[in-house]
């Protein structure tokens, strides 16, 4: 019986897909029965809409999403036509191709009637929805969360955040007609932790050596981090996903799939339109990704409401720098990483602009090699494979160079 | 030389050698506190018997700031970083970076590891600018704030002496809205050159020394004859327009700047502080509401329909919008701002400028086409 139950149950990468894709799903039908649903910056706090019952889709997402499958050159070289500088951030750019031609052939999303807007991650959210609210008209409420100015997230801006949630609360009650229910928001919370809580265990396995699963693969199961986490469903998955590793281990398996020769750190956001290569080309080194901010960081964990606020300011790029080199020095050291690739992504301006000072704090800090290749999120015009390929090649000749030196020194 | 031309030479070699200034400031043993962009609490530093001075680049090329900053972040902080690493600004006391953007948010650890000797005031303003609790988060800030530049000051800042560093500010943007005004009404006698260094004098100047020379400048430009200018009139929009290879096209163009948008340039004095029991509201206030500026939360684009009343009002026949490369807020701006114009039937240019450039002959090319098109 155990077996019939075992071939039964979906690999949880499988059911962490579908959630996502019943996420857009849900709201699509919710658009089609009348309902009110949002576009929602990916680190807006999701308990709002999540205990409101209101659906949203996440643009952020869509953008991601359109890049991996081949439509994010197309898109943002359409919103350039609009007027907009290929300066700008390409999920933005593919957005707002999007908001225009409301179609497009690698994901649709339903049209919003209201944006939820968190500036947490950048202040470029605030620019691309404030463009959205105006071409849409449609209300944009907006939970502002100003970079912590200090390592621990002050108590101004946990008292500013919880205004402006109750504020958010208030006008959604209007916009969607629902009702806010405490026992329900008790729910989604404990939920949410648990989600939470299930993520930073699957993560966390990759300290153990070989790790038991490909690094990339957080990139993929991370979505659900974002659209799901205060769903029973998403907790669910992400709990299979941590016994899929625990799994893995005590077989001796891995989703990585060629001998883990090197533990590297991958910095920023993937590269989706070069998703496939820049795997690949690790992959051919032997070289697995056993550290990324999406691990230690993407989780928002707390006991109270005030722990709740002050989670959405500790988010990646909100925090202040020695905070966010920490997070990285700990996570590198704990799993045991022998040299980092950093992603110098030319939509973020917030990610990047202190990139070259987080390199030498890795190199000092956690004594690891780093090397630096240009690159975008969704717009593959800015990525060179060759330049790409060098820099990993330069990389595993010193992480190779520094194993050699390590195993002299034990044979002494 | 009239009165005018005197009063403007002084205005323009001090906005041309901020060097200068700065070092007589601490010759007098004054303590100085740079100020990045946008909307430092100048009268804090005011208050504390230090120099507010602005910070908004130069036009060098960079070299050193490369370490840190990638090449996309705009000219305004790599060329300030610059002449921080390069020991430029080793005697200021501190200088206060605002959160505004993402490359002040970036810019504000790369000083503090780049610069060692000169501390950082992080400021840190409400985006949700209007309702109380963005309110009650700025002036928590600003409080923050105050108690930092005491312990740099060593001395306490009294609220009296920040009502009266309000008032003195208050009075300095009263004037140069009277000087703008003016100016836009006499662009035969104020080039757009000389609006910039005035402006741009404001920033390197003690705020009551600068109201002196510019309430005269205003009173004779108030005295001078109608004007009878015929060429293309523009109000100019964008965060600055400070750059020198532009200005001379304007001028070269003998292009009229009737009235501006530019957030280093009429913004900053557009509004007063209001005068409040405790002064904090007041300066968190005025943030509040300000209008027409691309870093700050406007999700009505009144910035557009400011920029719309503005022609209108100062009879100019067009807008140009001066683009500081890399300044994301600007280029999300654009598009709908562009819209906004177009369906009033307001003719605009888009021009990218960069305080690294050294070359504006495309951007002239671009400038008498439209000048042709306005007249």
């Amino acid at each position: 019986m155990a077996e019939v139950n075992k071939r039964d149950i979906k690999p949880a990468k499988i059911r962490l897909k579908e959630i996502a894709d019943k996420a857009t799903q849900d709201a699509w039908e919710a658009k089609n029965r009348g309902e009110k649903i949002g576009w929602c910056a990916s680190n807006f706090p999701q308990e709002i809409p999540t205990t409101l019952g209101i659906h949203v889709v996440y643009p952020e997402n869509q953008g991601a999403a359109i890049g991996a499958k081949g439509g994010g050159q197309r898109m943002c070289e359409y919103a350039e036509g609009l007027g907009y500088s290929s300066d700008i951030c390409s999920y933005a750019r593919i957005n707002f191709a999007y908001t225009d031609l409301k179609e497009c052939p690698e994901l649709n999303i339903p049209q919003p009637d209201f944006l939820l807007c968190c500036n947490n991650i950048c202040n470029c959210m605030l620019k691309w929805y404030e463009n959205l609210a105006f071409q849409l008209d449609i209300p944009l409420l907006l939970i502002d969360i100003p970079r912590l100015d200090a390592y621990e997230c002050d108590q101004d801006r946990i008292d500013y955040i919880r205004a402006q949630f109750d504020y958010c609360i208030g006008r959604l009650e209007e916009i969607s007609g629902k009702k806010w229910d405490e026992d329900r928001f008790k729910e989604v919370m404990a939920i949410s932790q648990r989600s939470s809580k299930a993520w930073l265990k699957a993560v966390d396995y990759m300290k153990y050596t070989p790790s038991p699963f490909s690094g990339f693969d957080i990139f993929n199961n991370m979505a659900v981090a974002c659209v799901a986490r205060g769903r029973l469903e998403g907790a669910e998955a992400f709990e299979q996903l941590a016994r899929e590793y625990e799994e893995n281990i005590k077989n001796g398996t891995s989703t990585f799939k060629v001998k883990e020769e090197y533990r590297v750190l991958f910095e920023g956001i993937a590269c989706w339109a070069h998703l496939s290569y820049t795997f690949k080309t690790l992959r051919n080194f032997g070289i697995n990704v056993t550290s990324t901010i999406y691990g230690p960081a993407f989780s928002f964990l707390y006991q109270n409401l005030d722990e709740l606020m002050a989670a959405y300011a500790y988010v990646p790029n909100c925090n202040v720098f020695e905070r966010e080199v920490e997070l990285r020095v700990k996570d590198a050291i704990k799993n045991k990483v022998e040299g980092a690739i950093i992603h110098m992504n030319r939509s973020c301006k917030k990610w990047s602009g202190n990139l070259y000072e987080l390199e030498r704090q890795l190199r000092e800090q956690a004594g690891i090699p780093a090397v630096m290749f240009d690159g975008d999120q969704s717009d593959p015009r800015v990525f060179s494979e060759a330049q790409y390929l060098t820099r990993v090649q330069g990389l595993v000749e010193i992480m190779a160079a520094n194993k050699g030196q390590k195993e002299e020194q034990s044979c002494e | 030389m009239n009165s005018i031309e005197m009063i403007l030479d002084e205005l323009r070699f001090i906005s041309a050698h901020p060097k200068q200034q700065l070092e007589q400031y601490l010759a007098a043993g004054k303590k100085v506190v740079g100020c990045l962009p946008y909307y430092c609490p100048e009268e804090l530093v005011a208050a504390a018997g230090m120099v507010p001075f602005g910070l908004w680049g130069a036009e060098i090329q960079v070299s050193e700031a490369k370490r840190y900053f990638p090449p996309f972040i705009c000219s305004l902080l790599q060329t300030t970083l610059e002449l921080g690493l390069k020991g430029e600004f080793d005697r200021l006391t501190a200088v206060m970076i605002p959160l505004l953007c993402d490359s002040l948010k970036g810019m504000e650890a790369n000083w503090r590891y780049g610069v060692k000797n000169v501390p950082v005031i992080t400021v840190a303003q409400a985006q949700n600018r209007k309702m109380q609790a963005g309110l009650t988060f700025t002036i928590s800030q600003y409080r923050k704030i105050k108690k930092q530049l005491e312990e740099l000051s060593r001395r306490p800042i009294t609220d009296q002496a920040i009502a009266e560093a309000v008032k003195s500010y208050n009075e300095q943007r009263r004037v140069m809205r009277k000087f703008l005004a003016a100016a836009g009404k006499h662009p035969e006698l104020i080039s757009f050159s000389d609006r910039n260094a005035v402006v741009k004098s404001s920033y390197f100047m003690d705020a009551a020394a600068h109201t002196v020379k510019v309430r005269e400048l205003a009173e004779l430009l108030e005295q001078a004859a109608e004007s009878s200018w015929q060429g293309p009139k523009v109000v100019v929009s964008g965060i600055t327009a400070d750059y020198r290879g532009l200005i001379k096209i304007f001028n070269d163009c003998k292009l009229a700047v009737v009235d501006d948008q530019l957030t280093q340039g009429s913004l900053r004095f557009r509004l007063d502080v209001p005068l409040t029991a405790d002064p904090l509201v007041g300066m968190a206030e005025q943030i509040g509401k300000i209008e027409g500026c691309p870093v700050l939360f406007d999700p009505g684009k009144q910035r557009g329909h400011m920029l719309i009343h503005l022609v209108k009002q100062s009879d100019a026949q067009g807008v140009i919008f001066v683009q500081t490369k890399f300044c994301d807020p600007e280029e999300f701006d654009y598009v709908p701002l562009k819209s906004m114009l177009e369906k009033e039937g307001i003719p605009s240019l888009l021009i990218e400028a960069d305080k690294q450039a050294a070359n504006y002959e495309q951007a002239r090319t671009a400038v008498e086409t439209f000048c042709e098109i306005l007249s």
